[in-house]
């Protein structure tokens, strides 16, 4: 794993016996004594992750928000400074670059948060659309300055008070404020991956050691733990939470994930055509959620199966500890999304009875939807 | 007498019957188990055929028969309890018995001394 990047709190996963793992380039933890339990953390207390592997892009000049309008299919216009929107941002197919967070600092300063694994692929794609009009704004890439760590769970907010001398009950869901937690400089939101409440925070690098080491230390006795990608993973696919790469792809559109409501058409936005004309010819295929009824568990890729047809493919498939059912999100053809439709998922050759079922598969303490 | 095979299954050969699991190492490495595909019995299996998966909460690992023979029996307890994988890989965590067709295979494993330093080198 020698090439791979570290994040400035790779010491302290090591120090804590983490495994570690190759992830989106980065050496990242994945688990530190069991998924399960770090599952467990998150639902009941919180667990503390590491997400500075995610990459910040930020945005300034007189045309930062109408750029991001341009570059997201959600509204960042609409947004008032302080609050932060889940959006896709789309090719001209109109299939998702990456999903990402847009935060509107000001009227003219934005950051984006995007995912790990597409930080080069997203600084380029913004530097090309930048060249389409003639906007008016200074773009930088911030990755490597900014650490992250997100802090999930029902009593995230009682902890974090502990040493927060931001007001943290003032912060609503999907807002932001700048201020100190633990005497540390942080942008502290109101966001995360897991289902649960929680905040996410933003350090500069050297912060980032300190700040862990503090929210571990007065989270010991309430029983938060660190928890690794593992956990991270099983959560957001309860949640229903797209992981990029599995439910998203340059291939996928928004409105075939389920992510319409992050779709504003009343406005412009690179890939608007394509997906106007998507939406008004009708989807092909779709996701959905299934429930296994027979043994075996559904894995990233396998194929899914009605009337002897391959009518889609699983793209992320997990046992869930939350609900005991084993369960995935699927691509699957018209015709067959209709919740209690009987469907086969092919597990090493034998076809495994399943059915469509509603999602979310878990609602956690979140307190509403973005 | 217990023996182990290059891809982290231990046997423990009682007569002409060698029951089977994966390592404690293996269950440490795969993580919190979840499910354990269990093979049919009255199986006629190869040495070195996958015979079952075991998977954990990120994947599904395959479990290749160390020896050959017929499967005689399997542990039907990890249906409601694959986590005694974790807890107790080398003894109530077991997955199949297996008659053996060529016993001399056994030959070809490991004992623990030297499969532990095998661990070691593919650790490093």
């Amino acid at each position: 794993m020698g090439d791979l990047k570290k994040t400035p709190l790779y010491h302290e996963h090591l120090r804590l016996g983490a495994r570690m793992v190759e992830f989106g380039g980065w050496e990242m933890p994945v688990q530190y004594e069991s998924i399960i339990e770090e599952h467990k953390a998150v639902r009941t207390v919180a667990g503390l992750f590491d997400v500075s592997h995610m990459g910040e892009i930020s945005i300034k000049g007189n045309d930062a928000v109408a750029f991001a309008d341009y570059l997201v299919t959600n509204s960042v216009s609409t947004l008032k400074n302080g609050e932060i929107c889940y959006t896709p941002m789309c090719n001209e197919k109109g299939g998702v670059v990456d999903d990402l967070l847009v935060y509107r600092i000001s009227n003219s300063e934005v950051m984006l948060v995007v995912n790990a694994s597409n930080i080069d692929k997203d600084y380029n794609w913004v530097l090309e659309r930048a060249k389409d009009r003639d906007f008016s704004i200074t773009l930088s890439n911030i990755s490597n300055q900014t650490a992250q760590l997100a802090f999930q769970g029902p009593k995230a907010e009682e902890i974090l008070k502990e040493i927060s001398q931001v007001m943290l009950d003032e912060i609503s869901f999907y807002h932001f404020t700048r201020g100190k937690v633990n005497g540390i400089d942080c942008i502290v939101s109101r966001t995360g991956y897991t289902g649960e409440d929680g905040f996410e925070l933003y350090v500069s690098t050297e912060a980032a050691v300190p700040l862990w080491r503090k929210i571990l230390e007065v989270g010991a006795s309430y029983g938060v733990k660190p928890a690794g990608l593992g956990a991270r993973d099983l959560l957001r696919f309860e949640a229903c939470y797209m992981l990029y790469g599995n439910e998203l792809t340059d291939e996928i559109t928004p409105l075939e994930a389920g992510l319409k409501w992050a779709v504003k058409f009343e406005k412009e936005f690179y890939g608007r055509q394509a997906l106007l004309e998507q939406r008004e010819k009708g989807l092909e295929k779709r996701l959905r959620g299934l429930e296994l009824l027979d043994k075996g568990i559904a894995r990233h890729g396998y194929e899914i199966y009605a009337d002897d047809k391959n009518i889609g493919w699983v793209s992320s498939g997990m046992l869930s500890p939350s609900t005991g059912k084993r369960l995935a999100l699927a691509y699957v053809k018209k015709s067959y999304w209709k919740a209690g439709t009987e469907v086969f998922v092919k597990i090493r050759n034998k076809l495994v009875k399943a059915q469509v079922v509603k999602t979310p598969f878990y609602r956690g303490s979140v307190k509403s939807k973005a | 007498m217990k023996k182990y095979a290059k891809t982290h299954e231990w046997v423990h050969v009682e007569g002409n019957v060698a029951t089977v699991g994966i390592s404690n190492y293996a269950q440490e490495h795969l993580g919190d188990i979840v499910y354990v595909e269990l093979p049919e019995v009255g199986k006629e299996v190869t040495k070195g055929d996958t015979i079952c998966s075991v998977e954990s909460v990120k994947a599904a690992s395959d479990v290749y028969s160390p020896l050959s023979g017929k499967v005689v029996e399997v542990n039907e307890e990890l249906d409601s309890a694959p986590e005694t994988i974790n807890s107790d890989a080398e003894k109530s965590g077991w997955i199949f018995k297996l008659e053996l067709s060529d016993p001399a295979e056994l030959d070809g494993l490991m004992d623990e001394e030297e499969y532990k330093k095998y661990c070691e080198e593919e650790e490093a």
